[in-house]
């Protein structure tokens, strides 16, 4: 009898490793950034052509950033939720719109100038907002994707929530679901709004 | 006739050959071959976060496109292969390297095969020992071997020829 009980142990072992492995999204690609400062950008502003926001401009608060384009399908998915967290003025939520124009298949942006992409990216950015509605304090414009790179961004959406100091504290990749607003972001948020 | 036909012929012929040459170059690419060497060599070592079977070099994604223009600006810079790699795992951790750097959290990873290796062995000369304690030599005593013989019917004799 006893000498089946280390098989048996060892492929037990084997079972638990495999159950973690496949029931976790490879996706899910844990970001070096929490914990470190959330890098700094200077971009325009989508509803007022002649500002600027960089993340200083939120130092004292804790907010949310969250990547988004009007050609991303999981955040037609995710926005009804930020529209109803918005209302509920939980948190300020900056909208860092990604790649409007260059990250869209269907349009071939090489042959656009840069003021015409721009404006492309205002018209359609705005129309989308005023079509699904706007939770979004303001929203900047990342047309390049050069902050989104140093953002670690890798599928959009992504979510940053940002302490008082600037830390990232927490990143969602993927949509925001019900599930991971109550558990995960409210929380460390109403935590982090206690932090001097 | 045939003449003009053959004329039409050889410069439809001609244009057919000179258009893959104009294609090519209209990608703006390899403007600096050596720049091209490198950032082929990196990003072959580097995985993209979008197709995660694929490197950064070979991947079609358009974050890989983005990742490969910032790879050259970085090599335009004059940064050197670790300075781009530390640049790209600060923002995307150490996921993006296919060989993982030797660190605490990566020990398992690294030696884990070889401590199993080493538990074998050590299992495996455990066992022969034991076994071989165990097995006493076989040896048959007299009658045994008379025995034996009887069943194996005709006493051993010296092989012959099969002429």
């Amino acid at each position: 009898m006893k000498r089946f009980l280390i098989p048996l142990g060892l492929f037990l072992v084997l079972v638990v490793f495999l159950a973690i492995g496949l029931n976790r999204d490879p996706h899910e690609v844990p970001s070096p950034l929490v914990g470190k400062p959330a890098p700094d950008f200077k971009l325009t502003v989508l509803a007022s052509p002649d500002k600027q926001f960089t993340p200083a401009d939120m130092r004292g608060q804790v907010w949310l950033l969250n990547v988004w384009a009007s050609w991303c399908v999981s955040c037609r998915a995710e926005h009804p939720l930020l529209v109803a967290f918005a209302k509920q003025g939980g948190l300020p939520i900056v909208g860092l719109n990604y790649k409007e124009v260059r990250g869209d298949g269907g349009i071939d942006a090489k042959k656009l100038s840069a003021d015409d992409e721009l404006a492309l990216t205002r018209q359609r950015a705005g129309a989308w907002l005023s079509q699904h509605g706007n939770p979004y304090t303001l929203s900047v414009l990342d047309m390049d994707g050069r902050v989104g790179i140093d953002y670690g961004v890798y599928g959009v959406p992504e979510t940053y929530l940002i302490d008082k100091k600037g830390v990232i504290r927490f990143k969602q990749i993927g949509p925001i679901t019900p599930e991971s607003l109550e558990k995960k972001i409210l929380p460390l948020a109403r935590q982090l709004a206690t932090e001097s | 006739m045939i003449r003009s036909a053959l004329i039409a012929l050889a410069s439809a012929l001609t244009l057919a050959t000179a258009a893959p040459l104009e294609a090519a170059e209209a990608t703006p690419m390899a403007d600096n071959p050596v720049v091209e060497a490198r950032l082929i060599a990196i990003s072959e070592e580097l995985r993209c976060l979008v197709c995660q079977n694929e490197s950064l070099a070979a991947s079609r994604a358009e974050l890989a496109d983005d990742l490969r223009r910032e790879v050259r600006k970085l090599i335009h810079d004059g940064k050197t292969d670790a300075e781009i790699r530390d640049y790209l795992v600060a923002r995307y951790g150490d996921f993006v390297l296919y060989r993982p750097p030797v660190k605490p959290t990566t020990w398992l990873l690294w030696f884990g095969p070889f401590v199993i290796l080493a538990g074998a062995v050590v299992g495996l000369i455990a066992y022969l020992r034991r076994r071989a304690s165990r097995l006493a030599p076989a040896t048959l005593s007299d009658e045994q071997k008379a025995a034996a013989q009887a069943l194996l019917g005709t006493p051993p004799a010296p092989p012959k020829d099969n002429a």
